[in-house]
């Protein structure tokens, strides 16, 4: 019974560090991103609150908290209220199964693992979570009743589903190597420095993974759900206040959680690149590893223009797709031949 | 045999707490939010948005098809790819014939995907 109970707090005193350090990440991310286009802009960025702006997410967090959240007279007020939250909630429990370091920290005779749980089926729990998001932005669209919104809604669903296709089968040939679905073990499978990481042997499914997360989460130059210059703001167009910051948390924590995947799946997670640099703590180097890839989402912001609609359509499905498919067939027959 | 279940178990209730946590943070926030923001509603600000202008007509249009044939296309090659993954982790264990069943699957996937492509399904003009 004392167990039990002891290993409920473990859990919950895990899922509330996973959360906090998240929703800390997020915060930043925005002061990041601001940040670095400032500099690639040749501007300052934000300057004015805390040393070189640094208080400026906590400024922007309160504020939006304290501002009035606006419901539009003829929206469905139900819907439009639970679609932040069903946005929001896949964003934060993806993480649950992301294994951020390799040992566990013993405090007070207790062990917290560097993850929440190791689901066997991992990266099937992640995919199948990130599609729940999808419903959020198409309700959110819809309940608003506003025309932008509607047209927001609709383009995010149908280019998220496009581009989680060619996701999910780039996937697969990490699949293949690494013999699960379980994050830790994909992470175990690529031990032994750079040359064992599946970046090397699977550098087309790393290509399209990481065109096709930027689709998913709808970021510069795929962000054609919420293109500014035609659809005002798109699905969140009627939305304000804590609704609004809602979705902002959901699509950066997305943004944070697919860099978590792909430094998994195809960089070797918490793993040194080096024998020589394995001094350096596992899960500095995995930080290290997904704020490249967050920076990599900044840095073709500040450098892309964005695709039109056909475009981003047509190349998800006759582009990526194709691709896709033919880097599963030469993965499993080379692997066969390989293996015997 | 127990204890394998037991583990499972403690795993997805793990899962369930995050879950319950994550609601609970959402509709926490959105509360407390709601008790301390004004609230100065005026006919004009709860109108649609729409650029300034007065809105004419019903927002709920009807959409182009496009968009419901690449939901229907999705479900199709979404099971398509969820039977890959099994595939995929038993791959060292079935061999030949395992390989070979799959290029024919896959093969069959791409004459569907042909199909569609012919039919002008994927065409977005």
């Amino acid at each position: 019974m004392i167990q039990t109970a002891l290993n409920l707090i473990v859990v919950l005193v895990t899922i509330g560090v996973v959360m906090a350090v998240v929703l800390l990440h997020v915060a930043y991310l925005t002061y990041f991103e601001r940040k670095i286009l400032g500099w690639m802009q040749d501007r300052m960025g934000p300057m004015e609150v805390g040393y070189h702006g640094l208080l400026q997410p906590i400024a922007d967090g309160l504020k939006l908290f304290f501002k009035e959240d606006i419901v539009p007279a003829q929206a469905n007020k139900i819907i439009f209220t639970l679609a932040p939250i069903l946005v929001l909630v896949p964003a934060l429990i993806g993480f649950a199964v992301v294994p951020f370091g390799r040992d566990s920290i013993h405090l007070f005779g207790l062990t917290f693992r560097p993850y929440v749980t190791d689901l066997n089926i991992g990266i099937l729990y992640i995919l199948a979570f990130a599609s729940i998001g999808a419903y959020g932005v198409l309700l959110g669209g819809w309940a608003s009743n506003n025309k932008y919104s509607l047209l927001g809604g609709l383009r995010s669903a149908a280019q998220v589903i496009s581009y989680e296709l060619s996701l999910g089968l780039a996937i697969v040939g990490v699949l293949l190597m690494a013999g699960s679905l379980s994050l830790v073990k994909i992470t175990e499978a690529q031990n032994g420095g750079a040359l064992h990481w599946f970046i090397l042997p699977q550098f087309v499914a790393f290509v399209i993974y990481l065109i096709s997360a930027v689709a998913e989460t709808n970021r510069l130059p795929f962000d054609l759900p919420e293109a500014e210059s035609e659809l005002v703001a798109g699905f969140f167009t009627e939305y304000s206040g804590m609704r609004f910051a809602f979705f902002f948390l959901a699509e950066y924590a997305n943004m944070i959680l697919v860099s978590c995947i792909a430094t998994i799946l195809f960089l070797g997670g918490w793993h040194a690149p080096f024998e020589a640099l394995s001094f350096i703590p596992p899960i500095l180097w995995f930080a290290g590893k997904v704020y490249f890839f967050l920076f990599f989402y900044i840095w073709i912001r500040g450098t892309l223009p964005r695709l039109r609609y056909d475009q981003l359509m047509m190349f998800g499905w006759k582009v990526m797709i194709p691709l896709a498919l033919a880097n599963i067939l030469v993965t499993s027959v080379v692997l066969f031949f390989i293996r015997g | 045999m127990v204890s394998q279940t037991a583990a499972y178990l403690s795993q997805y209730f793990s899962i369930f707490l995050f879950i319950v946590l994550a609601i609970g943070f959402g509709v926490v926030t959105l509360l407390i939010s709601n008790v301390v923001q004004p609230r100065l509603d005026t006919e004009e600000k709860l109108s649609p948005y729409e650029c300034g202008s007065e809105p004419i007509s019903d927002a709920r249009n009807p959409f182009p098809v496009r968009y419901y044939i690449i939901a229907m296309l999705f479900v199709i090659f979404d099971v398509e790819m969820i039977f890959i993954y099994p595939w995929a982790i038993v791959f060292d264990k079935i061999g030949f014939w395992g390989l070979f069943e799959m290029i024919v699957f896959i093969g069959l996937f791409i004459f569907g995907y042909l199909y569609a492509w012919k039919k002008g399904a994927l065409q977005w003009e």
